[in-house]
């Protein structure tokens, strides 16, 4: 028992866990849009993009989120005028781009490898977070989590219909903004937590884990975000025993959580799907 | 027009009307998609908007949306700028069946509820008001036992009922429909019209995009008849003519004519006339092009 309690006795793992559990919240609530457009490499690419903002701004001494979040609009200005510009389709247009920005970003931390680590950008670095990044972190996280309380259902209905979006009187676009901006500061966020290769896993897992357990977007946000919650404080809280890296626990622990629902999802699950196709056959 | 608009008291339910005077939309890469078109409709209307695909349909209903701003002339809605309009939840919009993503986890109550959002307050949170309007509109579509189901679980003609729910709670006066027939069963298009004229009879206003010529004179007291420009627009009696479908359609429809000669052994000169859009066929039968349609095509399934 003493054992178990251990990692609440340091306040490195204290801080990791909670603010773990922050951005993996906020990030699950992010994964249910993104997931259900079909842009869940964005915020892959996104993570990738900003490495050299980041990389910069630790060179310049200026806070890492303002160089993280001006490289990320580069990026995603980079792909909008690419995929406007030529016939690319789009997984080939952020493939260039983020390559390409991540690329950057290597070759600025290898040229003045004191200024940053480069593996704590790229596995991210949540046991080592200094006191300004964890006040940067959650201001970023409680921000967003606000705003997407406060106007869930109105991004929902710029998701699922446009048109009638505009029918009752909300700005699309101004919407669509709103939240590319929400996704690019969390993902400066996620960073911090499990690194640039393992936002994606943040920002997709809990909302496709969901997915196969409920029909209804609130519930699906609930579920997700609960799951990015658990998962991130339990995978920090694990990284203590095991001494590994905290980024790739918390993935792992999301993976389990998928695969359960994947075959044990009472309705869209294979054991789920099964049974209906038995039922339905003896009908 | 202006000044009308500034009469319009809040709580007042404006009468309907769509206005689009010289209007000509250019997309971004420079193309004209509309040039100087014109018509007018008034309350208690179920307009049917035809042509050609790539003809411009879309871009009037996106411009009625606001999606789009005319480079020239004059849209208004009731009266209103089209803002104003959609701000005031006037204009209500049934999607085409391919514009959805069924595999959205929505239920059928949460997409009609979709239609309230402009009645609520800034966190959508609905109120008893909201629920009996989802719930009647749900109800006069035929589909409230459906009510729990997620979107993707329902057949073609429930899907449109669940929007036209939508469009209902809404309680739009302006009703655009996109394609209503398409993908769906000879009863549920039955059902669809029938729904269609009670709204008309309540004042409201409905504009159609369709490939169906052959039910057009069956419900549509108006047609505007579309081909980068509008070519025709007035009563269906006389603007649903041979001679304007010609015009608009060219060589895109198929088009069969059976001389008097072929159908009877008598002098009577009179000839039947088949157009169709590969849906309902539009049939025509007399010795003169410009005759009014005939109705009654029960029976004119393809």
């Amino acid at each position: 028992m003493e054992l178990l309690l251990e990692p609440f006795g340091y306040q490195y793992m204290v801080k990791a866990i909670w603010v773990s559990a922050l951005v993996g919240g906020v990030c699950a609530f992010l994964s249910c849009y993104l997931m259900l457009k079909g842009w869940s490499l964005m915020g892959d690419a996104l993570a990738h993009a900003i490495v050299p903002g980041v990389a910069l701004a630790y060179l310049l001494k200026v806070p890492y989120a303002a160089g993280a979040f001006f490289s990320g609009l580069l990026a995603a200005l980079a792909m909008a005028l690419v995929r406007v510009r030529t016939q690319l389709r789009e997984d080939a247009v952020i493939g260039i781009v983020f390559t390409t920005f991540f690329a950057v970003g290597l070759l600025i931390v290898s040229i003045n490898p004191t200024s940053v680590n480069v593996q704590s950008i790229v596995l991210g670095n949540i046991l080592g977070i200094s006191d300004e990044d964890v006040i940067q972190v959650a201001i970023i996280a409680f921000v967003s989590l606000t705003i997407l309380l406060l106007r869930w259902k109105d991004l929902m209905l710029v998701f699922f219909d446009e048109n009638q979006a505009r029918a009752v009187g909300l700005s699309p676009t101004r919407l669509k903004i709103l939240f590319f901006v929400l996704l690019s500061a969390c993902t400066v966020a996620a960073l911090q937590t499990v690194g640039a290769c393992l936002v994606i896993a943040m920002v997709v897992t809990p909302g496709a884990t969901a997915y196969l357990l409920t029909d209804r977007f609130g519930r699906l946000i609930a579920i997700a975000v609960a799951m990015g919650v658990t998962t991130s404080a339990v995978g920090a809280y694990a990284s203590y025993f095991l001494d590994g890296s905290t980024g790739g626990l918390i993935v792992v622990f999301q993976t389990a959580l998928f695969l359960l629902a994947f075959l044990f999802a009472p309705k869209h699950g294979r054991l789920g799907a099964r049974r209906a196709a038995r039922v339905g056959g003896a009908a | 027009m202006n000044r009308e608009a500034a009469e319009i008291r809040p709580g007042q339910v404006p009468t309907p009307s769509i206005v689009i005077s010289g209007v000509t939309v250019r997309y971004a890469n420079g193309v004209t998609a509309v040039n100087d078109a014109s018509f007018a409709l008034g309350p208690g209307t179920i307009c049917a908007l035809v042509g050609v695909n790539g003809s411009g349909k879309s871009t009037i209903f996106k411009t009625l949306m606001g999606f789009l701003k005319p480079a020239q002339g004059l849209v208004s809605i009731a009266g209103m700028e089209v803002r104003a309009a959609l701000k005031r939840g006037l204009v209500a919009y049934v999607p085409q069946a391919e514009e959805v993503d069924w595999t959205f986890p929505v239920l059928v109550d949460d997409v009609v509820m979709m239609g309230r959002y402009g009645h609520m307050g800034f966190m959508r949170l609905p109120r008893k008001a909201d629920r009996e309007a989802a719930e009647q509109a749900l109800e006069r579509v035929n589909m409230l036992e459906f009510r729990r189901r997620q979107i993707g679980e329902l057949s073609g003609g429930q899907r449109k009922r669940v929007f036209l729910a939508r469009a209902l709670a809404q309680g739009g006066q302006v009703i655009l429909l996109d394609e209503p027939f398409t993908g769906v069963d000879v009863k549920t298009e039955d059902q669809i019209v029938g729904l269609m004229r009670e709204l008309r009879a309540e004042g409201r206003l409905m504009l159609v995009s369709t490939h169906n010529l052959g039910s057009i004179p069956d419900f549509c007291d108006q047609v505007v008849i579309v081909n980068k420009t509008v070519l025709a627009a007035g009563p269906t009696e006389s603007t649903f003519t041979q001679d304007n479908l010609q015009k608009a359609f060219g060589g895109a429809l198929r088009h069969f004519r059976l001389e008097g000669a072929s159908l009877h052994a008598d002098a009577d000169e009179r000839r039947v006339t088949v157009i169709t859009d590969d849906e309902r066929p539009l049939v025509f039968y007399g010795d003169r092009d410009h005759e009014k349609p005939a109705a009654g095509r029960k029976d004119g399934q393809p």
